[in-house]
């Protein structure tokens, strides 16, 4: 894994005496007292961070928390006050006026909150924007404008007005805009906020499956944790300008780092965000088709369960066991083969726990996990979903 | 003794005179050339205005009134032309218009820069606002000064003059028009790396335009109200008639050109609003 963007002690404060100030942000005078004292805003304090390259990085926190401050010095629409930001290995904060343009024209892609279309511009020539600025022939960025309003699934729109279009669509010719560009990073502000809660729905599952294809260096900014912890591949906190914690999704559900964390976690609808990987643990015991059914009444009674997972050699699973069956075949002398019973659900690692509820509940049987190979990779009881469902 | 006395006396027109003595002096071929300039420019217009038809002037103007309105303005717009031309006026008129597109094209190459400006940098708006407040109460009458002091008599003092009355609106509606072109999108012109020509030239100034289209209208219904000021330094056209008119209590001479002005004006003011309007964007 390459890192793309390394962010490293970046601080932006708003109002005259920036330089100043900054020395009393980094005594760790709080942003009140700074707003209190001197009239200045704390923006970004400290920030740190690195993104790999094809990662999905979100940033959230709650309104004014410096999330857009932030995100808005990647691409320097807002002055840096003090730090670093490499992209590439390249410091863009020391950027001149050409080297900057230059970055913007190339590298980076912004997509806006509240669209900010161009509304004397044709659907097309907003997508063809950043071509156009690049220089690009007219005929040739058409050709690419157009490709990127199919892929955004806005085909037949090329020729309307902005304004005639529904907020999601609008959001989608902001995409396409940043896409058509083809940047290697593309940073977005909130950019379903302002869609209602089913298009916005849509609007996330799109961009995971075109991100999928695309692998771009995506930073996401929002204020809804849940949308955060759906699309992030790793998810940095804000507060008051400052990164409380960074984490994988389920890593800040387990450990949340502080109080303020929690709060945002508790919120939060663990279903859709847990795995079954994350709630599925090893079977105390598992046995293997050579053995007979003695042997499986043996390990139940050891672990003291009913029932018991049959693999093969390679720990491919063949089927389950209960202790009533091995029992009578023990007595009617048959073999371990024969009292295999199949009704149980398997489902693989990556399934998300709001799937798996019906079926943790319902069944009789534990949920087998299994690999690509249909390898036994753990198994999932019915408390283990619900105690993850509380804690 | 109530009255002020007469020891105190300041003649600043004696300060004024010797600036503009100086003023000719030292830069007397900058105004030659400019003086000159705008000559060259007025006759072109004027030509191109007289060269055009009778016939087919009522015709462009009905076919614009029928497109930015509808059939009926544009018929409205033709009759009243028709009825100008019926009082023999038709060649003054073309003189009137020439003076008054002159001064606006003029008004436009001062006025879009400056507006910009004063978008742009805070400072430059606060130092030029309150001269234009300044300007827009002040007696149109005053502007004749500082032309016959630079111009002498004539139509280029008489283009000056109503340029410099005209200009204000569209200051103001350009500096109104980029100011209020949302802060996003701005930015995003920015985001993909747009110089700032490029967004000034893209986004800012189309984004304006239909402001600055506002602008355009008054500044030039503001060179059409001029026109019978300026003839009092010798321009020629209706303003010249209606001045006329006054001097020899020529009741009817006043009244026809008085009224052709005033079709003059409703037309030009119709009309310009109307291709104004076109430059709206769906909302
Ligand atoms: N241009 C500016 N000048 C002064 N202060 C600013 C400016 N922009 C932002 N701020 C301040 O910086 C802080 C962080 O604002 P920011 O817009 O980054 O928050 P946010 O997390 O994006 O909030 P939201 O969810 O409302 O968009 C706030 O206190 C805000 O008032
Ligand atoms: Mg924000």
């Amino acid at each position: 894994m390459t890192v793309k963007v390394k962010v490293e002690n970046l601080y932006k404060i708003f109002g005259r005496n920036s330089k100043a100030v900054l020395k009393k942000v980094k005594n760790g005078v709080s942003k009140e007292k700074i707003f209190k004292e001197n009239g200045h805003t704390v923006g970004v304090n400290d920030a740190s961070f690195e993104v790999n390259e094809g990662e999905m990085f979100v940033i959230m926190g709650l309104s004014g928390s410096g999330k857009s401050t932030l995100i808005r010095c990647l691409n320097l629409l807002n002055k840096v006050t003090d730090g670093k930001i490499y992209v590439d290995g390249e410091n863009v904060v020391e950027y001149n006026k050409a080297q900057l343009r230059e970055y913007r024209q190339k590298k980076v892609g912004m997509v806006f909150q509240h669209f900010g279309l161009f509304t004397h511009r044709t659907v097309l020539d907003n997508v063809a924007y950043g071509l156009e600025i690049k220089g690009i022939s007219r005929e040739k960025r058409y050709k690419i404008a157009k490709k990127t309003l199919d892929t955004v699934g806005l085909d037949g729109w090329a020729d309307s007005y902005p304004n005639e279009l529904s907020g999601g669509m609008q959001q989608r010719v902001g995409l396409a805009r940043a896409l058509a560009n083809d940047p290697d990073i593309l940073l977005m502000d909130e950019p379903f906020s302002a869609l209602d809660p089913l298009i916005r729905r849509e609007m996330q599952q799109e961009l995971l499956d075109l991100q999928s294809d695309l692998k771009k260096t995506i930073i996401f900014i929002t204020h809804d944790i849940n949308e955060a912890f759906k699309l992030g591949d790793r998810v940095a906190i804000m507060k008051d300008g400052i990164i409380e914690q960074i984490g994988m999704p389920d890593e800040i559900l387990a450990n949340p780092i502080n109080e303020y964390v929690q709060n945002f976690v508790q919120d939060i609808d663990r279903t859709k965000i847990l795995q079954a990987r994350n709630v599925m643990f090893k079977p105390s015991s598992i046995i293997s088709m050579k053995d007979g059914p003695k042997i499986a009444i043996k390990e139940m009674e050891q672990s003291g369960i009913s029932s018991v997972f049959v693999v093969d050699k390679d720990r491919k699973l063949q089927g389950i066991v209960t202790i009533d069956d091995a029992i009578k075949a023990v007595k009617e002398n048959r073999k371990l083969k024969d009292i295999l019973i199949h009704d149980y659900h398997t489902t693989n690692p990556d399934t998300y726990l709001q799937d798996l509820i019906p079926y943790a509940t319902e069944g009789k049987y534990p949920i087998a996990v299994l690999d690509e190979n249909e390898r036994l990779q753990g198994i999932i009881v019915r408390v283990s979903v619900l105690s993850s469902l509380v804690s | 003794m109530s009255l002020f006395p007469e020891t105190l006396r300041l003649d600043l027109g004696i300060y004024v005179e010797r600036f503009v003595k100086w003023l000719t002096v030292n830069y007397g071929d900058v105004f030659e050339a400019i003086s000159n300039g705008v000559l060259a420019f007025l006759l072109q217009i004027e030509k191109l205005l007289m060269w055009v038809p009778w016939w087919m002037v009522l015709g462009i103007v009905f076919i614009v009134g029928w497109r930015t309105k509808n059939t009926r303005s544009g018929f409205t717009f033709a009759v009243l032309l028709f009825l100008i031309g019926t009082f023999g006026y038709w060649k003054l008129m073309m003189m009137t218009l020439a003076i008054v597109l002159t001064s606006v094209v003029f008004s436009l190459l001062i006025g879009v820069p400056i507006g910009i400006l004063m978008a742009y940098n805070v400072r430059v708006s606060v130092v030029i606002k309150p001269i234009l407040d300044a300007m827009q109460t002040m007696p149109s009458f005053v502007y004749l000064i500082p032309a016959i002091m630079l111009f002498g008599m004539g139509k280029v003092p008489g283009v000056f003059a109503t340029t410099i009355y005209a200009v204000p609106p569209v200051i103001r509606l350009t500096r109104l028009g980029i100011h209020r072109v949302p802060k996003e999108m701005v930015e995003a012109a920015h985001s993909y790396g747009s110089s700032f020509w490029q967004t000034l030239i893209k986004v800012e100034l189309p984004q304006a335009l239909p402001t600055i289209m506002t602008g355009i209208n008054q500044t030039t219904m503001m060179a059409l109200s001029m026109v019978v000021v300026t003839s009092m330094i010798g321009v020629k056209g209706l303003g010249d008639e209606v001045l006329i008119g006054i001097n020899r209590l020529d009741i009817g001479r006043g009244f026809n050109s008085g009224i052709s002005i005033v079709f003059m004006a409703i037309i030009i003011d119709r009309v310009s609003q109307g291709i104004a309007s076109r430059f709206k964007y769906p909302e």
